[in-house]
């Protein structure tokens, strides 16, 4: 019989071997974990209280956070960025996981023929990396090749075509289209997971009582897939307000044209790493990635403590 | 029992607007893969048609093999993601054995604190990690990337596979425990074999990131010798922009090897998805 066993058997305190096996166990994923990633996330949020005071490292208070929200220098991109990232996030909020649940509803038909092809069909763009799909929609959405005004032509829509990654005001939507085209997956999965999870009694339970179809999908099904919805939106919101490499790799580093697809992550970029006439700011940098982390935690601790309590949870 | 849901109008429409959603995500894909082939003609009049004998060229490859160092930068990207994906799995299954099958205190406590990194972006600790790395001189090795890598797949792992790992069978473990059997042979020979394919899911979760991050290459280990695919691609089209052929063949390549792990796992990714990570 295993320690453990004999520890909820006995009442009186016996003094048991120290069981070294679940140190061990446990060790190796918490010294890299605690070392590469949780003290580096601390470190970072002590530094955005230092700066460099006549070329020694000091502690300045709150001073960095000052600087970032009101030095004219700074503060105009960090607003900008601020804005497009919020913009950023609703796009995705209302195009990439309504079109995921509508998939995924779909899929999710019984008796549904081909159902793993689409499936695995649509979640290929979230495998590609970021520089193939950067690169790929710059080239489809380019005037030069001509596939997506050709494209408009065939259906009569010619006249819409514009650069769109290249004008200030649709940059920004066309870049978070792109990464919705890319993302759409992860929501499919996630709910065409929750909806095969419901199970079969409760469907024909609604059917017994005449409800199908459309109703029996706003009525029984999207109730039962809201945990599932609300995982989706936190998670959205993670990635959107951590994201970079696809602004990076269509725009550049200075998310053009002129800023208007600037996001937290290409800021944080420029402001630590330098860019072209601008120095690296190690400071500035963990400034920046400190406001990252408190926006990306009031998010995660909103859903936790105010989304996730008030939903429902049904046992089957 | 679904007579009326099945009614063959309505399937033809929901086949409709799948094949349609369908092209949408796959006509990129189609066009890179397509155009690869072609010279350099085809590829612009021509750009939405299968190459033919007359259109047909490998000068792309041919290019992308030759002068960039491709080769070089798939090997780099092969030994980080496999390493880091080793690692991932031996100390997230460790883990995880440890906080499903133990009860000791602070279980919970550990467990809360593991999984504090499935939410807040590793990458928000970049000013320090890069600090961290130059300090023990990690910077430009591929250790700095696979110590980040690591850390950063763990708490999935660890969540994923400790919610398989209660599902194994308490007998088992008593009867091998009852054998004589350590620990950590109960461990390796008994729970290991059984949680292979939650192992599998979590390779593929932990895969993909890996494999198309952009940010530590550039950030840590932006030197030649030390250069991801993901990165090499990026930089190769900055270089050769103008050699359409190049580009699309190289990013033909960065392609493939993730296509053929989704291939070869995603039966295992949607039963992890359904079973495990999202309850």
């Amino acid at each position: 019989m295993s320690d453990t066993e004999i520890a909820d058997i006995e009442t009186v305190p016996v003094k048991r071997p120290t069981r070294w096996h679940i140190a061990v166990f446990l060790a190796p994923a918490f010294l890299v974990y605690t070392a590469v990633m949780i003290l580096p996330l601390i470190e970072t949020l002590r530094l955005s209280l230092f700066n460099m005071v006549e070329g020694q490292l000091a502690f300045v208070g709150f001073r960095n956070f000052q600087t970032l929200f009101g030095d004219p220098r700074l503060s105009a991109d960090f607003w900008n960025a601020l804005r497009n990232n919020v913009i950023f996030f609703i796009i995705h909020m209302l195009v990439q996981n309504p079109v995921g649940i509508a998939i995924a509803a779909m899929l999710s038909l019984p008796g549904l023929r081909f159902a793993a092809f689409y499936r695995s069909a649509i979640f290929v763009p979230t495998l590609l990396s970021f520089v193939i799909v950067g690169f790929i929609w710059k080239l489809i959405l380019s005037p030069i090749w001509g596939i997506a005004p050709s494209l408009m032509d065939l259906v009569g829509l010619k006249w819409a075509f514009a650069p769109w990654l290249g004008k200030a005001e649709t940059a920004l939507i066309a870049v978070s289209l792109i990464s919705v085209w890319q993302y759409v997956g992860i929501p499919m999965m996630l709910i065409y997971a929750a909806l095969l999870n419901i199970p079969d009694e409760v469907l024909e339970a609604a059917e017994c009582d005449g409800i199908t179809g459309w109703s029996q999908f706003w009525k029984i099904k999207l109730p039962l897939i809201l945990p599932s919805i609300g995982i989706v939106s936190v998670l959205t919101f993670v990635g959107n307000f951590n994201a970079f490499d696809l602004v990076y790799t269509v725009q550049g580093a200075l998310a053009g044209p002129n800023g208007s697809t600037d996001i937290l992550g290409t800021l944080l970029y420029r402001t630590f790493f330098g860019f072209q006439n601008q120095m690296g700011d190690r400071s500035m940098g963990a400034t920046i990635a400190a406001v990252m982390f408190l926006i990306i935690l009031a998010g995660v601790a909103l859903y936790l403590f105010v989304i996730q309590r008030r939903m429902r949870r049904y046992q089957f | 029992m679904s007579k009326a849901r099945s009614a063959p109008v309505r399937a033809a429409f929901i086949h409709l607007a799948l094949i349609a959603y369908t092209l949408v995500a796959l006509f990129p894909v189609f066009l890179t893969l397509v155009n690869s082939f072609k010279n350099r003609n085809a590829i612009f009049r021509e750009p939405m048609a299968l190459p033919t004998p007359s259109t047909f060229s490998l000068i792309g490859y041919e290019t992308v093999l030759s002068q960039g160092n491709f080769v070089g930068y798939f090997q780099n990207s092969l030994i980080v993601t496999v390493v880091s994906i080793a690692l991932v799995l031996l100390f997230g299954a460790m883990a995880a054995f440890a906080l499903s099958e133990y009860r000791f205190r602070g279980n919970t406590l550990m467990g809360l604190y593991l999984a504090l990194g499935i939410m807040i972006p590793i990458r928000l600790g970049t000013v320090a990690i890069l600090q961290g790395m130059v300090a023990a001189g990690l910077v430009n090795t591929l250790t700095s990337l696979i110590l980040v890598y690591t850390a950063q797949g763990l708490p999935l792992a660890i969540f994923i596979l400790s919610e398989f790992m209660r599902t194994v069978s308490d007998d088992l473990k008593s009867a091998g425990r009852i054998d004589g059997l350590s620990e950590y042979a109960i461990f390796f020979r008994l729970v290991l074999p059984l949680v292979r394919p939650a192992m599998a899911t979590v390779a593929v979760f932990t895969m993909i990131p890996i494999w198309n991050d952009l940010w530590f290459p550039l950030i840590l280990a932006p030197g030649e010798a030390t250069k991801t695919v993901t990165l090499g691609a990026q930089m190769f089209i900055g270089q050769f922009v103008t050699n359409w052929n190049a580009v699309l063949s190289a990013l033909s390549l960065a392609i493939l090897p993730v296509m053929v792990l989704y291939v070869i796992f995603s039966r295992q990714l949607i039963r992890g998805i359904t079973s495990g990570a999202v309850k």
